[in-house]
């Protein structure tokens, strides 16, 4: 497990994913579902797709302009949650909003993601370090949404 | 001008502390800092003498009508109008969405242009695409010189029989350029177009005359010129804001009317000022203008050159910094830490106290000129100083280390 403690390799997990961003290209193709998340704190401006089969999470796609903050923690995100069904995402992603509300949280769970445990030092990148979650929180919701 | 003076007559400036650094404020095109003495005629409004003005029939409501007026006179004065000239808004935005909607709307027909260009603020820009939706005018952009300047020439190359509302920021927001106005309203003139003037980034910065540059419509707002916020002015030649409508219609602004839908409205610029106006706004405005006469608007001006060549010169000598308007007079900073995304740079510049803004700048359309998605804005007031830039500057410097923010 990735230590909270050692914030010269959690620097270079996020200079890694921002320069080498994992799943950062978007396909055409009507399986997936898409959506445009816009920062208002930030100028970001993310494009972010998955998809969903037997209620597990096939892929996950992104592309567009961000930040250091926002486009590693979509990337890494990625990683998290492909493979995954979408209970599990959802409680990756609940676990994820806990560490940056500084409360408790199951760190295993969020595996490379705790790198961002310091963003709430700096209150207006929150937003950044969660555009790629809050979108798939709403892609996630439609899914559940279509199925009702 | 005795900067370590005037520094103490603002709070903000009193060893403030942000992110455990001395508070180093550079986002002054953003909003600018309140001295006390606006502070203190602000509460002194709440505490001694509130009440509604154009109204009461008692001594405090008549003391608030006669500052509320004083204000409107003080703000004459400092660029040069007549009283009757001069409407209280809620600022800029405000100023802007009333000559188009109040005067633009009515004006306008199909195919008439309205020239704009890439640099102007949003409020500068979505007002006419609005009044272009309703009237089916057509804005047009004058393109920007290498630079990133509008020049007479330039808009004297856009012109044609059907350009009819020339409206332009005397400073942009962003690059900090000074059009040379006088000519352009000439020009503008010499084929009947009526210019509108956004002055938020020059009104506080610079010596401003209306009657001079011949301007039609001139807008600003206060808590950009240590004023508060919620206030502006919109300035209007007499018999255009008698050709603009009443875009915000109730108390206050009308003579009479009765149940068969008959009004009248009270000449301009009561007629503009529906509704209970801001009335510590517009007396905190007059407070902030007493302050900046005393200091005086060419040495604002003078101090504000010379800190921008200062900080230029500092910057120029680190190659990983980025300048996009070094020849620029205003006290506006536009650049880039290489390789750093702006607002990484920003939430940098937060970690170590100071604050500058990061982004578009509300000038969304300027970044495709710039080709860069976004940039840093370092903007300097009358109250900043040399060492301040140097600390800046040395932040500048370690910029390449910008998650720093997030481990110390």
């Amino acid at each position: 497990m990735l230590s909270l403690n050692d914030p010269i390799l959690k620097r270079e997990i996020i200079m890694d994913h921002y320069t080498n961003p994992r799943h950062k290209k978007l396909v055409d193709d009507p399986r997936y579902l898409k959506v445009n998340m816009n920062s208002e704190s930030c100028i970001d401006d993310l494009d972010i797709q998955i998809l969903v089969e037997d209620n597990i999470i096939k892929d996950f796609r992104f592309d567009g302009v961000g930040c250091t903050i926002s486009t590693a923690s979509t990337s890494i995100l990625g990683d998290l949650i492909i493979d995954k069904t979408v209970d599990e995402a959802l409680d990756i992603v609940k676990n994820y909003e806990q560490m940056l509300q500084e409360e408790p949280f199951d760190e295993e769970m969020l595996e490379e993601a705790v790198v961002f445990k310091d963003v709430s030092k700096q209150a207006n990148r929150i937003k950044c370090a969660t555009i790629g979650y809050n979108g798939l929180k709403s892609l996630l919701s439609q899914i559940r949404g279509d199925k009702k | 001008m005795d900067v370590l003076k005037i520094r103490k007559d603002f709070p903000m400036l009193d060893n403030k502390i942000m992110q455990g650094h001395p508070l180093v404020y550079f986002d002054n095109a953003a909003t600018s800092l309140k001295p006390n003495q606006v502070i203190n005629a602000i509460n002194d409004y709440y505490k001694n003498y509130t009440s509604n003005v154009h109204r009461g029939d008692y001594d405090l409501a008549a003391f608030a009508d006669k500052n509320y007026e004083l204000a409107r006179t003080t703000v004459a004065k400092f660029i040069h109008a007549n009283d009757n000239e001069i409407v209280f808004t809620s600022g800029t935005t405000a100023s802007l969405n009333l000559v188009a909607h109040g005067y633009a709307l009515t004006h306008l027909h199909e195919n008439d242009e309205i020239l704009l260009n890439e640099a102007e603020h949003a409020s500068n820009i979505l007002p006419w695409y609005d009044i272009c939706k309703q009237t089916k005018a057509v804005v047009k952009f004058i393109p920007l010189d290498d630079e990133g300047k509008v020049t007479p020439k330039a808009f004297l190359e856009c012109i044609n029989e059907h350009t009819k509302i020339l409206s332009i920021a005397q400073i942009s927001n962003v690059l900090g350029y000074e059009v040379d106005l006088k000519e352009i309203i000439r020009i503008a003139h010499e084929h009947q177009i009526i210019v509108v003037v956004d002055g938020a980034q020059s009104a506080p910065h610079i010596p401003v005359n209306v009657k001079d540059l011949d301007c039609d419509f001139f807008c600003f707002s206060a808590h950009k010129m240590c004023g508060p916020t919620g206030v502006g002015v919109l300035y209007g030649k007499y018999n255009l804001l008698e050709e603009t409508s009443s875009t915000l219609l109730g108390g206050g602004m009308n003579a009479k009317f009765d149940r068969c839908g008959n009004i009248l409205y009270k000449k301009p610029p009561f007629k503009f000022e529906g509704g209970t106006p801001a009335i510590e706004g517009a007396i905190g405005l007059k407070a902030a203008i007493d302050y900046l006469n005393q200091i005086g608007m060419e040495n604002i001006k003078k101090y504000e050159q010379e800190l921008k060549q200062y900080a230029i010169s500092k910057l120029k000598e680190l190659d990983n910094v980025e300048i996009y308007n070094a020849n620029s007079t205003s006290g506006i900073i536009a650049f880039n830490i290489k390789d750093v995304f702006c607002q990484d740079a920003g939430t940098y510049f937060n970690s170590l106290g100071i604050a500058v803004r990061s982004g578009h700048h509300c000038a969304k359309i300027l970044p495709d000129y710039l080709h860069v998605t976004g940039t840093v804005r370092a903007s300097f007031y009358f109250y900043n100083t040399k060492e301040e830039i140097d600390i800046f500057v040395e932040a500048c410097k370690h910029g390449g280390d910008f998650l720093d923010a997030f481990f110390k």
